[in-house]
Formats: structure tokens, C-alpha cells, sequence
């Protein structure tokens, strides 16, 4: 099969394939649901991808790629652009030399995430070119398209997804490769030092950027109308345009594939030309607020069509007016963790000694459902240290003494690290009791490396964080490490000793996923570093 | 209208409801038809509900099977059947677990190819185009397996026809 043949892709992988065949010189991000097959399918089609620790780093390494003339991939969920926000919006002030495209994939729904959140409005609050594909065909050719905006206009952009883009499966034909310009540096001090003289500039010129930007917007093919009955027009963006085009296949369409800035005067043209106009987007009324405040008279979704995804039933009720009760689908079988995850000694060990958990993000999230109901607040990656440390400083000195934070190992790389340093910075007078739950991957986004397991993405050896000693150089008082059997009674006596000690203790419990262990061994016979398993009984 | 054929394959994390769904959504391109296949997966490795909705035809718009409008419902697991019944359009055709004795398999682990030989006769995609499929979604060691069990999904259904 040729490159240039007719293939069956997920949104993710199409972005994959737009993005090798973009000429991206190297693909970041940290993995996250629903984002995180883009680039696992860009190094498994000869593309260069890595895991970074985090979103941040992640997103500024892209910006060292993209100052250096290149271009450059970044991918995360909704809530990794929360953690990347810092740099992204300065980059959006100094501007970029080659290509800088952030993928944010959204939940809406909550299929697999903390907070239903929209980050079409981060491309207004950091001043960034947005686009929003409705399905593969399009993943692949914004992709694209992202990469000459970016370069056209020396602006980072953002492709917004969402869980139904990634992850149908739709057919793709692919288009002729980019041409690709070498590497360069050029010095330009003024545009890329932040300092307030410099900045100040930098906004005038991002400002700049939108003015013609909005310009153009006018008149890409990227937003295009779709003539039909003069009664009816809908404006709408992403897979909303495929719900709304298949129960309202008679009305006038205004299509927005790229919806920010605004093409205001189409849209005006547009509002005109029709009786009814009605906007349909999932999530929060982004489009409807600002065709609104651009004093047009639109029809908004009804609240209760905010939460959660759009289908094509929720569709025909927003054009019908109807606000009554939609009707609900029995629950399924909720997720558990697995038989013979090593979670379950350590979740039983709370359980039975009544702790106070500040828990985190990733598989052992799922201690907070029955059998154990042992998780008492999971926020956001790497809050479990910070969290679990105020709950010691305010409550009472027995109640203190219960609070246990309990992180994975990617997410302690993610995010744990400076929670330990504000833990040796600013101890609770009880102390404080760290879990680390080894499994030694991402087992909650499908297994992915990070900079614990010693593995890059494509699982080859390479340099590996190790937490105990990573502890001690931090200068916690007690560090330990916990091979994880199967019986609880080891870790929980190791536990009560921990929390009595009134000591700045890290515990480091270790097994390697149940899912994952086949394939770790494996990796570990082909690219030998410090095998999990060896660790675990030292 | 260009009106898809609606397929919804449900069933517990670990049986193979999205290889299922990939195999069938795979056919349906080969075949040279509009195809979109759209699941949520993330937490469904973890045992709990999984579906995953095909959608095949001239033409494919929204990517999920609107509610209660399955052609086809496609059941892996026993007590997936009535938490998902209400996908099945009126006379829509229940594919049920009961339809096949998985111990009579090679593999077990191929039940989920089984119930996709079972839809098969009743959908307008040649066995050529199936075995294909099966061919590109799995690995060459376990072809031989998934083929038995598709035959034995395809028999089933025929003696249930008959």
C-alpha cells in the first residue's frame, strides 16, 4: 500500500501521519487520555517521538525545537495544557522560528478525566490560532494546515480534539508530503527575553498576529458554508458538525474548522442569510458567546446540553427547544483494579488502619470505590504530597497522624518532586507518610515509559530516576523500599511504624503492573539498564 | 437516504470488544464503504463496560450509533445484555453470548471473532473480506484459531437460521 492510499485511522494517528508527513522533526507530550496513541503511532511510523515528565517540560522542549527552525508536536490531554499554561502563554508573546502545534485533546463527558473543561478558551485567554477538526480526514489535513499558520505567521497553534475525534476510526487519503527547510539558529535576543521592555513589544506584535489572522479567516477554505434551506442555519465546529449534519441534513451550514479569531463578517453574512440560526458546539457555548457579543442574534444550546458529550439525539432535542428529562441508560459494570494488581495490598493496609488519603491521578484512583472506599480527595496530578502535607499542618494531632499521600511512579515524576521538596521545607510537626506506588509504568493511559522505568517510548534503555535515592538526597529522614507482595500484613506493619515515627517518611512500594510485567521482563531482556524486578528485592 | 448499517459490540474490558469492533470496522473498509468506528476506551483494561459503536455505509456522519438505533447489538459478555438493550432499535437483531459455546472454541480467548462470525450472516460483507480482516487485525499465530472460531460463529447462526 502506498503512502498516498485511502487508510482507516483514528483521529490520533491521523494527526500521527499529518505530522510525518509535516516534516515534524520531533513529537512530545505526556500521555493522557484521550491524546495519548498520537505519539506512540508517529514513532511507530518512523516519526521521532518522546515522553517528557511532565506537559510542561513537554511543551518546552517543543519550544526549543521550533526556536531552533524546526518543527515540533506537542500532545496532552485537557487538563495537561493547565500544567503547560505557563509556557504557553509566553511563547504565545515571543513567537516561534519553524512549526509549534499543541494538541489538545478534550473529555468531554469525562470518559477517562478529573474535570469536564474546554480549552477552546485557552486559545482566546493565551492569544493562539486554534482549529477543530470534525473527523480523521480533517485530524490529518489541520495537522497540516496547523504547521503553514504556524510558520506563516511564527505563532504557535492549537489543535483542539476530543474524545470522538481520537478515537473513531475513519478513512483518511492522505496528501503530498510538506517540503521540509534544515534546522538554524538565529540570535534574536529582543524577541525572546521576556523581560517587561521586550514583552511589552511581544504583545503588541501577538495582538498584531490575531488582527490579521482574523483577516484570513474570512476567506479560508477551513470555514466554508454548506447551502441548504434558508429557515434553518447551524453553525457549529468539530463532531458536533457531523451530529448536526446528520438529523438537520436540510439546513444551512456555516462549518468553523478554525474558530479562532473569528470570522466575524462570514459569520454576520451568515446570520443573515438564514431565519433560525442556531449554534451547535459540545461543551461550553465558546462560539455562542462570541458570535453574541459580536451583537448577532443566535439560537445557544439550553444548559443542561453543556455536560457531557453531544449526540445525535441530544442534537434534535437543542433544535426542538426540548428541556425535558433525557432518558438514562442503565450503569454499566464500573472499572476495578485488576486481580493481581499490586494496589490491593496497599489499599487494604489504609482501609484497615482508618488512614486519611490524599490520593492522586492514575490507576489506584479506583482505591476510592468499594471494596476499599480508601481515597479521600484525588485533584490533580502530583497534589497528593502538597494536599496531604496541609491536611497535617491544621487537623488535630491523632487525626494528623492518619494522613497518608499516595502517588504512582509516572505521576510522581510528573509532579511529586516538588511536593517532596516543600515536605522537607516545611515539615508538619506529625511528619508526613509518602507512598509511592511502583508499578513501574503509565499503567492507567495503556504503559507507557517515563524517566522512572529507564525505557524510552519506544521502550529502548536509557537513563532512569531512581526514587529512593532521590528521596534521601532530598533529605527525607526515612526512606524505604517495599517489595509488594500479596499479603497485606508486611506493608501494613511497615506502615503503622512509619506514621508513629512522626518522621518525614518515603515509602516505596514496588511490583511491576500485572498487565505490564510480561512486557517489562521482555524489554529488560532487550535493553538491559536496572530491571524493576531486581530493584524490588534489594 | 445513504442510511449506515448501525453496529454496537459490547462486553467487559479484556474480551476483546475493540478487537472486535476493529475487525469489523476493517471489513466494512476494505469492502470500499464510508466507515467510522468510535469507542470509549481509557479505563477498559480495568473490567469494567466497554462498547464500541461501527457505523458502515455510502456515507457516515456522526461517528457514534444514535440511541436505540443499533441494527445490531453485539453482546460479549452475559450481564452486558440488558444494561445495553436499549441500543437495539425496534427488530433489531441481538447477537447474545448464549449463541456460542465458548469451551467448543480452539482459543477461547476467540469468542469475541465467534459472535463476529455470527453477525457476519447477516450482513452484506463477503468472508473473503472477513478473513482479510482477521488477517491484518491479529497476529499470524493466532489466525488459524479466529478463523475456526468465526466458522463456528458463522454455523451457529446458520443452524439458528434454519
Amino acid at each position: 500500500m502506498s503512502s498516498l492510499d485511502r487508510q482507516l485511522l483514528s483521529g490520533d494517528s491521523a494527526i500521527a501521519l499529518g505530522a510525518l508527513h509535516g516534516g515534524v522533526a520531533l513529537g512530545t507530550g505526556y500521555p493522557g487520555t484521550p491524546s495519548t496513541e498520537i505519539l506512540e503511532y508517529l514513532a511507530q511510523i518512523g516519526g521521532k517521538a518522546q515522553w517528557s515528565p511532565n506537559e510542561k517540560v513537554a511543551l518546552e522542549v517543543g519550544i526549543g525545537v521550533a526556536y531552533g527552525g524546526a518543527r515540533s508536536l506537542v500532545t496532552m490531554k485537557h487538563v495537561g495544557v493547565n500544567v503547560a499554561a505557563d509556557p504557553l502563554f509566553s511563547v504565545a508573546h515571543t513567537g516561534v522560528v519553524g512549526a509549534l502545534v499543541l494538541v489538545s485533546a478534550d473529555d468531554p463527558g469525562m470518559a477517562s478525566s478529573q474535570n469536564e473543561q474546554d480549552n477552546r478558551r485557552y486559545a482566546v485567554a493565551a492569544a493562539l490560532p486554534m482549529l477543530e477538526p470534525a473527523d480523521s480526514q480533517e485530524a490529518y489535513d489541520f495537522m497540516l494546515a496547523a504547521i503553514e499558520i504556524s510558520e506563516r505567521w511564527h505563532i504557535p497553534v492549537l489543535l483542539r480534539v476530543t474524545t470522538r475525534i481520537c478515537h473513531t476510526q475513519a478513512p483518511v487519503v492522505p496528501a503530498a508530503p510538506l517540503p521540509v527547510k534544515a534546522p538554524f539558529f538565529e540570535h534574536d535576543l529582543r524577541g525572546r527575553n521576556l523581560i517587561p521592555a521586550n514583552a511589552r513589544p511581544a504583545h503588541r506584535r501577538l495582538r498584531q498576529k490575531l488582527a490579521e489572522m482574523a483577516e484570513w479567516s474570512e476567506t479560508t477554505p477551513l470555514n466554508y458554508v454548506l447551502p441548504g434551506s434558508q429557515q434553518l442555519g447551524i453553525i457549529t465546529s468539530g463532531v458536533s458538525f457531523m451530529h448536526a449534519r446528520e438529523v438537520a441534513s436540510e439546513a444551512s451550514f456555516l462549518k468553523l474548522g478554525f474558530t479562532h479569531p473569528l470570522p466575524l463578517k462570514k459569520i454576520a453574512e451568515f446570520v443573515r442569510s438564514v431565519e433560525r440560526c442556531v449554534v451547535i458546539e459540545e461543551g461550553d457555548p465558546y462560539l455562542a458567546d462570541a458570535i453574541r457579543a459580536a451583537g448577532l442574534v443566535v439560537e445557544n444550546k439550553p444548559e443542561m446540553y453543556r455536560f457531557g458529550e453531544l449526540n445525535t439525539n441530544r442534537v434534535k432535542r437543542i433544535l426542538a427547544h426540548d428541556v425535558s428529562p433525557e432518558p438514562t441508560r442503565p450503569p454499566g459494570k464500573p472499572p476495578e483494579l485488576c486481580d493481581g494488581c499490586s494496589h490491593h495490598v496497599v489499599f487494604q493496609a489504609f482501609k484497615n488502619l482508618d488512614c486519611i488519603v490524599a490520593g492522586d491521578i492514575g490507576c489506584y484512583a479506583l482505591g476510592v470505590l468499594p471494596p476499599y472506599s480508601a481515597m479521600d480527595c484525588c485533584v490533580c496530578m502530583g497534589s497528593s504530597i502538597p494536599i496531604g502535607l496541609g491536611l497535617r499542618h491544621v487537623l488535630p494531632k491523632a487525626e494528623a497522624k492518619r494522613v497518608v499521600s499516595v502517588i504512582g511512579d509516572s505521576t510522581f515524576v510528573h509532579s511529586g518532586m516538588t511536593g517532596l521538596a516543600e515536605m522537607v521545607y516545611n515539615p508538619p510537626p506529625t511528619g508526613h507518610v509518602v507512598v509511592i506506588l511502583d508499578n513501574s509504568t503509565t499503567a492507567m493511559t495503556g504503559h507507557q515509559e517515563h524517566p522512572g522505568t529507564g525505557r524510552t517510548l519506544d521502550h529502548s534503555a536509557t537513563g532512569k530516576i531512581v526514587y529512593e535515592k532521590l528521596g534521601q538526597a532530598m533529605g527525607l529522614e526515612d526512606v524505604r523500599v517495599i517489595p509488594l507482595g500479596k499479603d497485606c500484613a508486611a506493608f501494613q506493619s511497615i506502615l503503622v511504624e512509619a506514621l508513629a515515627s512522626e518522621k518525614l517518611v518515603l515509602l516505596i512500594a514496588r511490583r511491576p503492573c500485572v498487565l505490564a510485567a510480561k512486557h517489562i521482563r521482555e524489554y529488560e531482556k532487550c535493553a538491559p539498564g536496572t530491571p524493576a524486578t531486581e530493584v524490588a528485592h534489594e | 437516504m445513504n442510511k449506515p448499517i448501525n453496529v454496537v459490540i459490547a462486553g467487559l474490558g479484556g474480551q476483546g470488544v475493540i478487537k472486535a469492533s476493529d475487525i469489523l470496522s476493517e471489513t466494512a473498509f476494505r469492502s470500499g464503504l464510508a466507515v467510522k468506528k468510535s469507542e470509549i476506551h481509557g479505563m477498559s483494561q480495568r473490567g469494567g463496560s466497554v462498547t464500541s459503536d461501527v457505523r458502515f455505509g455510502p456515507e457516515v456522519l456522526s461517528p457514534m450509533v444514535p440511541p436505540g438505533e443499533a441494527d445490531f447489538l453485539v453482546v460479549l459478555a452475559p450481564d452486558q445484555v440488558e444494561v445495553n438493550r436499549s441500543q437495539l432499535k425496534p427488530g433489531g437483531v441481538l447477537i447474545a453470548p448464549d449463541l456460542v459455546d465458548s469451551a467448543k472454541l480452539a482459543n477461547r480467548k476467540s469468542f469475541n471473532i465467534a459472535l463476529l462470525g455470527a453477525l457476519s450472516t447477516h450482513l452484506d460483507l463477503t468472508v473473503e473480506k472477513w478473513q482479510e480482516a482477521i488477517h491484518a487485525c491479529l497476529p499470524e499465530k493466532l489466525h488459524a484459531a479466529n478463523e475456526q472460531a468465526f466458522a463456528a460463529g458463522r454455523q451457529a447462526a446458520n443452524s439458528l437460521k434454519s
